[in-house]
């Protein structure tokens, strides 16, 4: 929901005393009171809807709980149960393998095409190239879903590339295969943040000076050379924001999973989201289920703060 | 400078590949949209000939007209609440002193990182109870909630950036908070007001997780919500299921193709600002 936020708090100062506003110190007093005015509504909104859920949230996951009757308070119980029990434990091992696939892929391969655009500095179309790589970010993940469902249909796309260059032996129910089902919905993310990591980056790159890449080449740096000494050093702070998206993304992911596996084949492609809706509206376990948001929500939150720490503060 | 032959026909050969790997799942699903259902198969192919009754069948006996409504009165009622009340809170944080300012803008923050999987059990409980599921309400109400704590935070960046001698000129010539707000700040900061009613736009049009909690009857079901239901009626009606996806991602396209500037440029100066 607000991960460009979150990203944007990584390079910026949380406090409310950015500047401009001490230049409003010397208002009368007299008009202070009216901006609770303003404030209100707002704050009712999301003090009603998300600050008081949260708390609840917190008091719920202290509790065995069906939804229906009474409660039974368990402390801890259920936090042990989330990182013990191995039904629980494997949603978090499979959103690690899925932040391969949203953060470290997508970076890499965004990276390398955004040094190949920068060489080739006059490339007819690039402008358009960016604008279509970005366009999976605007779509809503159910039809990214949907779409990838058929790519992966035992008679789609994927099978029939493969069986055109011979390799009809490799073909499989791709989501509905153990071994495969996870992968397969990993790269559809990999296809999602391609995009909005290559145009972070290309923006990064064209705050470079051109001297540095022409006195590189001048130096006679090849491909590799170029990207290590002078396009890498450059892009610490497009890398960090991409980092946080992309990372944030797969923690979260929830649609995509739902849409294309159910969480299916057996257990292979359950994620902490998806275990969230599940354990409470399927399962009955609402108490598991809200300890489970609650996991992932420090998760996210501790991550976003460490990306945030190890970024640079200087440039940008 | 001029990259050599063999590399240029590298850099050509790769950056094609990948501007193929991300263009022919849209396209695909596009044109296996236009196939006669009789001919669409799983595999992306051109059509022999273009047929938009599929469409036309999901329009009508799919009942997307019905779903896309919905979703348009969730999501423009959102944007446009959120946008006025984020344009006023933003502008008391920036721009004016008050005891709490930063308690409450500190709670606003935290309302813009938790995610909704923290507190969606007991927000589906706390609707239930005041007896709102089931209602556009319990979309609109937390879309809202969640747009404002995004907006101050963004709107807030712009006021505070805006020199304090335009408000005094504003002031001098005799007008009110509400007018130097609305008739003076509001149009200087308007690419990023558009912003936000861009992204606040996208993320409240294909919000999926909020809408499958709260709604159950058919009646209110929101496009993407109907999508994912018509996904598992009609598995391999590809024709069919293509056109329904195309017709929900459609408006944000469009939306892309006109203001795409806003898009990229917002969503990285929400990621880059200082």
């Amino acid at each position: 929901m607000t991960d460009q936020a979150r990203a944007a708090q990584a390079h910026t100062s949380p406090g409310p005393d950015g500047d401009g506003v001490a230049a409003t110190r010397r208002r009368p007093r007299r008009r202070d009171h009216r901006a609770y005015l303003y404030v209100a509504p707002a704050f009712v909104f999301v003090a009603a809807f998300v600050l008081y859920p949260v708390g609840q949230a917190i008091w719920i996951s202290f509790f065995r709980w069906d939804g229906i009757s009474l409660a039974t308070w368990v402390g801890i119980g259920n936090y042990v149960a989330a990182v013990t029990d191995p039904a629980l434990t494997q949603s978090f091992a499979h959103v690690a393998v899925l932040v391969f696939f949203y953060a470290v892929l997508p970076i890499v391969i965004a990276l390398v095409l955004a040094a190949l655009l920068q060489r080739a500095a006059r490339l007819r179309g690039a402008g358009i190239l960016q604008t279509l790589i970005f366009l999976p970010q605007v779509i809503a993940a159910v039809v990214i879903g949907v779409i990838w469902v058929s790519i992966y249909a035992p008679d789609g796309l994927l099978n029939t590339v493969l069986r055109i260059f011979g390799l009809g032996v490799a073909t499989r129910t791709w989501l509905g295969d153990f071994s495969t089902a996870l992968p397969a919905v990993g790269l559809i993310g990999t296809w999602v943040e391609i995009g909005l990591c290559l145009v972070l980056f290309l923006t990064g790159i064209s705050q470079i000076p051109r001297e540095l890449f022409e006195a590189a080449r001048v130096d006679g740096a090849g491909f590799w050379r170029e990207l290590f000494s002078v396009t890498l050093p450059a892009l610490r702070a497009p890398l960090s924001v991409a980092l946080t998206l992309t990372v944030v993304a797969a923690l979260k992911t929830f649609d995509v999973v739902f849409v294309t596996t159910g969480g299916g084949p057996g257990t292979s492609t359950t994620v902490p989201a998806f275990q969230v809706y599940n354990l409470a509206f399927n399962q009955g376990r609402v108490g598991m289920a809200t300890t489970i948001g609650i996991i992932l929500t420090v998760l996210v939150l501790l991550i976003t703060m460490l990306i945030r720490r190890i970024a640079p503060k200087d440039d940008l | 400078m001029r990259l050599s032959r063999p590399e240029a026909i590298v850099n050509y050969a790769v950056l094609g590949l990948f501007a193929l790997i991300s263009l022919i799942p849209i396209v695909g699903v596009v044109l296996t949209a236009l196939t006669p259902a009789d001919q669409a198969t799983a595999s992306f192919a051109i059509p022999r000939s273009l047929d938009f009754g599929n469409f036309v069948q999901a329009w009508n006996q799919g009942r997307f007209s019905q779903y896309m409504l919905s979703s348009v009165i969730v999501t423009v009622t959102t944007v446009v609440v959120a946008a006025v009340f984020s344009i006023l809170a933003g502008f008391a944080f920036a721009r004016m002193r008050f005891a709490g300012r930063n308690v409450l803008f500190y709670l606003m923050l935290i309302g813009m990182f938790i995610p909704l999987e923290a507190y969606i059990i007991p927000l589906y409980f706390e609707m239930r109870d005041v007896g709102l599921t089931d209602t556009y309400a319990a979309l609109i109400l937390p879309q809202i909630a969640q747009s404002v704590a995004f907006g101050i935070f963004w709107m807030r960046g712009f006021f505070a950036a805006i020199p304090s001698s335009l408000i005094e000129a504003a002031r001098l010539d005799g007008a009110g908070d509400m007018r130097t707000l609305w008739q003076v700040l509001v149009p200087v900061v308007r690419p990023a007001v558009i912003t936000m009613v861009m992204l606040t736009f996208m993320w409240t049009w294909n919000d999926f997780l909020l809408s499958l909690v709260m709604i159950t009857s058919e009646s209110f079901r929101t496009a993407p919500l109907a999508l994912s239901f018509f996904q598992s009626q009609f598995v391999t009606q590809y024709a069919l299921l293509s056109a329904a996806a195309t017709i929900v991602a459609l408006p944000l396209i469009i939306l892309y193709a006109i203001l795409q500037r806003y898009f990229i440029r917002g969503m990285l100066a929400g990621a880059i600002k200082e």
